[in-house]
C-alpha cells in the first residue's frame, strides 16, 4: 500500500476524500485552516467552500447532509462557539448523509484568544466525539466518523488539537469509496424542530446515546493496552497518549479514541486491573471527572497541569519524577531578546495605527493581523475579545459615557472579520442611535490565517470568480450616511478623515482600502 | 531514534527542510513524526520544527535534553533551543543575524558573544557561513536546503536518497537550484 507523509490536517482531508465526502465547508482559523485548503487543492470532486463564518459553514454542511450528501464542516475551537446554535439543534434533527464536524482546539493558545476545551461541547450538545492521536488516525477516524454518523443518525465531532493538526507522520493511502448522494425525503417530524417534534427527538437522542455507549465500549476506538506492569494504569486521549507511551513504556494504558460517550465498562475493567489509576489529559479534567463520577478514585489534575499544552517532559516529570532542566549552562551574558510576531514592513495596517496612535484615540479592536498593533511600537489597541466584538463594544462604551465617548474612540475591524460578524453590530450601532466611527481595514483578504478569500474578494475557495460584496453599499444599507473609502498610505489625508468622522455626531464608516503586501 | 530540531525565523523555510528529512527517513524504512508551527508565530516570530525518526515514534515533540541535532538558521534562535540538546548532541548554527523587534526599536541589544559563549559551553557545535553559497546561488531562499545539506553529512542516508526526496517534494521550477543548494551544503567544509 502507498504511504505518504501527511500533516494531521492533510490526513483529515484525505480521510474525507476516501470516505466519499461530497461537500466541505469552513471558515479559516488556526489550527484548522489546511483541512479545507487541502480539499480544495487536491480533492476537487468535493464541493468545498469558505463560508462567511462558522455558523453558516455548519448550516451549509447540515443542509447538504439532510439533502443526502456526506458533508464536513471544519473550524477552530472558538468557531464552534459561533456555530453552537445550529450544532445544538442539528443534534436533534440528526442526519441523512453522514455529517462530520472537525473541531480544532488550541491548548497553549498558540494562535487563539483562549484555551477552551471543546470536549465539554460534545457532552453539552449530546453529540458523539472522537479524538485521533496521530496523522494515520486523523485519516481513519474521519472516515469512521461518517459511518458512525449515518449508522446512529448523529452529527459526529472529530476533535483535534494544535499538536495533532500540525504534526506530520506516515499515512497509508487507500482508494476513494464512491458513495452516492441519497435522495432528500420529506420528514417534517425529523427536520422541523417545532417544540412538539423536539421533545420526541430528545428522547431519540438519549436512546442513541445508550447505543453509542455500547459502541464506545466495543468498537476498538477505546482500547486497553496492557503493559509489562499492571501497577500503574493510565487513561489518556489525543496527543497526550503519545507522550504517555513515550514516557511510561511499561505501564498499562486505556487509550480513549471516543471521548463522548465514554466507555463505562472498559473504564471499570481497566481500573479493576491496575493498582493505581492516573488520568493524563490536556486542559480540563474531562475524563477524570467522569471517572470519579463512576465512583473510581484516580489521580489527574493534582499532578497534570490544567493550563497550557502538555509535553512529553511534563508527563515524564509528573509520572516518573524526572526533571528535564537542560544539560547545558544557561546563557546569561545579556537578556535574550524575545521575537514577538509583528506587522510586516509596509503593512497597510501600520499606516492606520500610526494615525490612531498619534490622535490618541481609544481603539476597540478585533482579531486579525492588525491585533498586533496592540503591541509596541504602535500600542494603539485597547480592547479585543472575539471576532466581531469591537463594534458592539464601541457602542457599549458610548452607552456608558454618552456621545462624548464616541468623540474620542473608534472601532477597528478587518474586512474578513467584518463579514464574519461585524455587520449585525453595525446595524445595532445605527439602530440604537450610536454616533461612533467604524474603520474597516480592507486589505482584500483574510491575512492572519494565510490570505484566504472571503465574500468581498470576488473569488471562491475553489478559485471561481463570483460577486464581490460591496462593503460601501452594505454600510449605507445598514443606515450609515457617512461612508468614506480611502487609502491609508496617504497618512495626512487619512488623519484628516479620521478627525472629521470621529467629530461628526452621527455614525461613520471609514473603509481603509489597501492590499496586504503579501497578497498577489 | 534520531531527533532533529530546525530552528529559525518565520519565512526561512524550516518546514520544507523537515519535510525532505522525513521523506528520506520514511523511504529508508523508518517511522517518522514531526511537529511544526503555523499561524501567529509565522509573522516574523521564532519558529521551529521537530523531526523524529526510528523504529517506532510516539510523541511528535522532542523532549528537552534529547535532540541529537539542532540546526539553527539564525544565530539567536539557538539560545532558545539549547535546553533541547542531548549531552552528545550537535549544534549547527548559521552565522546570520535577524534583528528581533525589540532590537530594531533599540529597546534591547542583540547578544554579541553568542559564538564565543557556545564555543565555551557546548563541545559539539559548528558555526557555518552560508553567505558565499547563497551569493553564488543567487537567492537567499535556498538557505533551508543549504543547511539541510550541511546536516546531511552527519546522517546515515546516501546522496541518492537525498536527491530522490528533494525531487519528490520540490517544484520543478525550483528543482535545479535546490539540488545545487543541497550539494553545496553537503560539500561545505567546516572551519571549526
Ligand atoms: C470565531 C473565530 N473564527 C476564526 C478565527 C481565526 N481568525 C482570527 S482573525 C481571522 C480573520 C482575519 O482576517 P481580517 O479580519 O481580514 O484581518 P487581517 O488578518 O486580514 O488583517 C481569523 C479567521 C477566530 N479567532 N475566531
Ligand atoms: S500579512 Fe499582510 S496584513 Fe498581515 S501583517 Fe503582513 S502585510 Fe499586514
Amino acid at each position: 500500500m502507498e504511504k505518504k507523509v501527511l500533516l494531521g490536517n492533510e490526513a483529515i482531508a484525505r480521510g474525507a476524500y476516501e470516505a466519499g465526502c461530497h461537500v466541505a465547508t469552513a471558515y479559516p482559523g488556526t489550527p484548522s485552516t489546511e483541512i479545507l485548503e487541502t480539499i480544495a487543492r487536491d480533492y476537487r470532486d468535493i464541493k468545498s467552500q469558505w463560508s462567511p463564518n462558522e455558523k453558516v459553514a455548519l448550516e451549509v454542511a447540515a443542509g447538504a447532509s439532510v439533502a443526502g450528501a456526506r458533508a464536513l464542516a471544519a473550524m477552530k475551537h472558538v468557531g464552534l462557539n459561533v456555530a453552537a446554535d445550529p450544532l445544538f439543534t442539528f443534534s436533534y434533527t440528526g442526519v441523512n448523509g453522514g455529517f462530520v464536524i472537525i473541531n480544532a482546539d488550541d491548548p497553549m493558545a498558540w494562535s487563539s484568544q483562549n484555551e477552551q476545551d471543546n470536549r465539554h461541547l460534545a457532552r453539552a450538545a449530546k453529540v458523539p466525539m472522537i479524538e485521533p492521536s496521530s496523522p494515520q488516525e486523523c485519516k481513519d477516524f474521519t472516515k469512521l466518523a461518517f459511518e458512525i454518523s449515518e449508522k446512529y443518525d448523529r452529527p459526529v465531532i472529530v476533535r483535534i488539537t494544535t499538536r495533532i493538526a500540525h504534526s506530520q507522520g506516515i499515512v497509508t493511502i487507500e482508494p476513494k469509496q464512491d458513495v452516492p448522494v441519497k435522495p432528500f425525503v420529506r420528514n417534517f417530524k425529523k427536520y422541523v424542530m417545532l417544540p412538539v417534534h423536539a421533545r420526541p427527538r430528545h428522547v431519540f437522542i438519549e436512546e442513541q446515546h445508550l447505543k453509542l455507549k455500547e459502541y464506545s465500549d466495543t468498537s476498538g476506538l477505546n482500547r486497553i493496552e496492557w503493559g509489562k506492569s499492571k501497577k500503574r494504569g493510565i487513561i489518556t486521549d489525543s496527543v497526550a497518549y503519545q507522550y504517555v507511551k513515550e514516557a511510561c513504556p511499561d505501564d498499562s494504558v486505556l487509550k480513549i479514541g471516543m471521548v463522548w460517550p465514554m466507555p463505562d465498562r472498559l473504564i471499570r475493567e481497566f481500573a479493576a486491573g491496575v493498582e493505581t489509576l492516573y488520568v493524563v489529559e490536556e486542559l480540563d479534567p474531562f475524563i477524570e471527572d467522569y471517572v470519579k463520577a463512576l465512583g473510581i478514585p484516580c489521580t489527574g489534575k493534582e499532578i497534570i497541569p490544567i493550563c497550557f499544552e502538555l509535553t512529553p517532559e511534563i508527563v515524564d516529570q509528573a509520572l516518573n519524577g524526572r526533571a528535564h532542566p537542560g544539560k547545558y549552562p544557561k546563557y546569561e551574558t545579556e537578556p535574550i531578546p524575545p521575537r514577538p510576531p509583528a506587522l510586516c514592513k509596509g503593512c497597510p495596517h501600520g499606516f492606520v495605527f500610526s494615525v490612531l496612535g498619534k490622535l490618541d484615540l481609544i481603539v476597540n479592536g478585533d482579531i486579525g493581523c492588525y491585533t498586533l498593533a496592540a503591541l509596541p511600537p504602535y500600542s494603539a489597541m485597547h480592547t479585543q475579545g472575539c471576532m466581531g466584538a469591537g463594534i458592539g463594544m464601541h457602542l457599549g462604551m458610548e452607552k456608558a459615557h454618552g456621545p462624548e465617548m464616541a468623540r474620542r474612540s473608534v472601532a477597528v475591524i478587518g474586512d474578513s472579520t467584518f463579514v464574519h460578524s461585524g455587520i449585525t453590530p453595525l446595524i445595532d450601532l445605527v439602530y440604537n442611535r450610536g454616533t461612533g466611527t467604524v474603520i474597516i481595514l480592507d486589505n482584500r483578504g483574510t491575512a492572519m490565517t494565510g490570505h484566504q478569500d472571503h465574500p468581498a474578494t470576488g473569488k471562491t475557495l475553489m478559485g471561481e470568480e463570483t460577486h464581490a460584496l460591496d462593503l460601501e453599499l452594505l454600510a449605507k444599507a445598514c443606515g450609515v450616511k457617512r461612508v468614506v473609502v480611502t487609502d491609508p498610505k496617504n497618512m495626512d489625508e487619512f488623519e484628516r478623515i479620521v478627525r472629521e468622522e470621529v467629530a461628526a455626531p452621527e455614525p461613520s464608516v471609514i473603509i481603509s482600502k489597501r492590499k496586504c503586501i503579501l497578497m498577489k | 531514534m534520531k531527533n532533529v530540531i530546525f530552528a529559525g525565523v518565520g519565512g526561512q523555510g524550516v518546514i520544507l527542510a523537515s519535510k525532505i528529512l522525513m521523506e528520506v527517513a520514511m523511504n529508508a524504512g523508518y517511522d517518522v513524526k514531526e511537529s511544526e508551527v503555523h499561524g501567529m508565530a509565522q509573522r516574523g516570530g521564532s519558529v521551529d520544527c521537530n523531526v523524529r525518526y526510528g523504529e517506532k515514534v510516539y510523541s511528535p515533540l522532542i523532549p528537552r535534553e534529547e535532540a541529537d541535532f539542532i540546526v539553527s538558521l539564525e544565530m539567536l534562535e539557538v539560545l532558545r533551543k539549547l535546553d533541547y540538546l542531548a549531552p552528545a548532541g550537535k549544534l549547527i548554527v548559521n552565522r546570520e543575524k535577524v534583528d528581533p523587534a525589540p532590537v530594531q526599536t533599540g529597546a534591547m541589544k542583540y547578544p554579541s558573544d553568542i559564538e564565543e559563549w557556545v564555543g565555551k559551553n557546548v563541545k559539539n557545535a559548528v558555526f557555518v557561513d552560508t553567505e558565499a553559497i547563497l551569493k553564488e546561488l543567487g537567492t537567499r531562499k535556498a538557505l533551508n536546503i543549504v543547511m539541510l545539506g550541511i546536516l546531511s553529512k552527519d546522517l546515515e542516508f546516501t546522496g541518492e536518497q537525498w536527491e530522490a526526496a528533494i525531487r519528490s517534494l520540490v517544484k520543478e521550477k525550483f528543482l535545479d537550484m535546490n539540488l545545487k543548494a543541497f550539494t553545496m551544503g553537503r560539500e561545505y567544509k567546516e572551519t571549526a
